[in-house]
């Protein structure tokens, strides 16, 4: 059972062992929608949780191409909402039981599944060090 | 024998964000139209993709009709037809694919599916009566950063590329940070074009590692903490002219460096980012002090566009390469 939690992160070395620590306790099906700016660390952080579970490969920006997805066990669909105004018809949805999805600008995902159903990992920046970020994660809430 | 197909082919590209239909015959271009759904996306505030289909479909006939008439042919007059099947968006692709196979079986020709990559490596044969081999390619877009080995036609080995974000998507999201347009690249050019490029320092990713990959994720981190620490201070033309400098400067040193260690006999710039006037420039100069021949085609056959995969189509169709109405889309696929 993973509790909420927050870190307080140094720099992008960290935020990508925060990611490798954090990859064996997620599951198949479970999703983790990726709040945070422009150049925040999400894909940094999903670049870690890959390593963590054994990806040696690149894990390049998924902006342009919206789903990536890797055989690794569980496999995990890294998705980037950036470019898209709604997540109807890029497929995402048929990812949601088969994988560890990682969703990144997750308010275009609205209306396809509730609170009760996701983990929130917010990173935010430090307001006094630039490289610095403050990360929470919030787990499924439970009614 | 001529290594080109001889007779009229009608080209369809439909994989992202354009719709486009071209005449090809050889490697002459008859005509090439395009319809951009730039503008829509803009109005939607990102692209809808069940929209962007449907916008393809819509456009899909129209933009055939266009491109039959400025190449002053019929359908009667076609002896193939190519598409765009791979990468891209299914959705999208789809459109493109479904014409195809509907003109191919009544039209009784053949018809044939081609990489977008290889219609953009290949888009520098316009006009051309051949290519010098063994060549660099180097394709830069929205999505693509790739440095390609080209041996012969349809012998291509990729031997660098983006370890994360694509060069086009660091004009992007530079431009964004910055308070800029979309698309990025266009917006960073103008916006730089009186800025000094030497103002601020932004890093190249990867320098002084021995490699041909590149790394943009990096710029986009810098310039974020530089309009951060600026504030209101940030001179915008400056900013600009410093990403600009810095994306550009990478890309030709490693392209130069790709070129020399393979013995390259050309350069090629192709996509998207092609069309940026400094990166043309930049590469020209430093090929013709190499010694080795720099090809671009002109900018209308840089971003996505029907000619290039005509021209693709042109060489695999002369060597009787043929496709069956089983032809399939893929989001994704290796060059």
């Amino acid at each position: 059972m993973i509790e909420a939690q927050s870190w307080t992160i140094p720099d992008e070395a960290a935020m990508r062992l925060l990611g490798a620590q954090m990859a064996s306790e997620f599951k198949q099906g479970d999703v983790i929608y990726l709040h945070g700016n422009l150049g925040a660390g999400k894909t940094t952080f999903a670049r870690g949780l890959l390593a963590g579970l054994g990806w040696m490969g690149e894990v390049r920006s998924p902006t342009f191409n919206l789903l990536q997805d890797y055989p690794t066990h569980p496999p995990v669909l890294h998705a980037d909402l950036y470019r898209v105004a709604s997540w109807e018809g890029i497929g995402v949805e048929d990812y949601l039981d088969s994988h560890l999805c990682l969703i990144e600008w997750p308010e275009r995902m609205e209306g396809l599944l509730t609170d009760e159903e996701v983990f929130h990992l917010r990173i935010e920046f430090d307001a006094e060090d630039p490289s610095a970020r403050q990360v929470t994660l919030t787990p499924p809430q439970s009614c | 024998m001529s290594p080109f197909f001889s007779d009229p082919i009608l080209a369809l590209e439909s994989s992202c964000d354009e719709t486009s239909a071209a005449v090809v015959v050889g490697t002459e271009i008859r005509s090439n139209v395009v319809s951009s759904q730039v503008d829509l996306h803009k109005q939607w505030g990102g692209v809808v993709p069940e929209a962007a289909a449907r916008a393809h479909v819509e456009a899909i006939l129209p933009v055939i009709e266009d491109a039959l008439a400025e190449a002053q042919i019929t359908l009667n007059d076609i002896r193939a037809v190519a598409v765009t099947n791979r990468p891209g968006l299914i959705g999208a692709l789809s459109v493109g694919v479904s014409a195809a196979k509907a003109l191919a079986y009544s039209l009784k020709v053949p018809l044939l599916g081609v990489h977008h990559l290889e219609g953009h490596l290949l888009s520098t044969l316009a006009g051309r009566d051949g290519l010098p081999f063994p060549h660099i390619g180097l394709i830069v877009s929205g999505g693509h950063t790739e440095l390609v080995e080209v041996t012969g036609y349809g012998e291509y080995r990729i031997v660098g590329q983006t370890r994360d974000d694509a060069a086009g998507e660091a004009f992007d999201k530079g431009a964004r940070v910055l308070g800029l347009g979309y698309p990025g690249g266009k917006a960073i050019q103008e916006a730089g074009a009186a800025g000094n490029p030497k103002r601020y320092k932004l890093p190249q990713g990867l320098s002084g590692v021995a490699t041909i990959d590149f790394s943009f994720s990096g710029l986009k981190t810098a310039v974020l903490r530089l309009a951060q620490s600026e504030g209101d201070n940030i001179s915008v033309p400056d900013a600009a002219a410093s990403l600009q400098e810095t994306i550009v400067s990478v890309l030709v040193e490693r392209a130069i460096r790709a070129s020399q260690s393979l013995n390259s006999k050309a350069l090629t710039l192709v996509g998207g980012v092609a069309a940026n006037r400094l990166l043309r420039d930049r590469l020209a100069a430093a090929c013709e002090q190499e010694g080795v021949e720099f090809i671009t085609p002109p900018i209308d056959l840089c971003t996505d566009n029907a000619a290039m995969i005509g021209l693709a189509a042109s060489v695999r169709l002369a060597r009787g390469e043929r496709d069956s109405m089983d032809l399939d889309c893929y989001a994704t696929a290796d060059l």
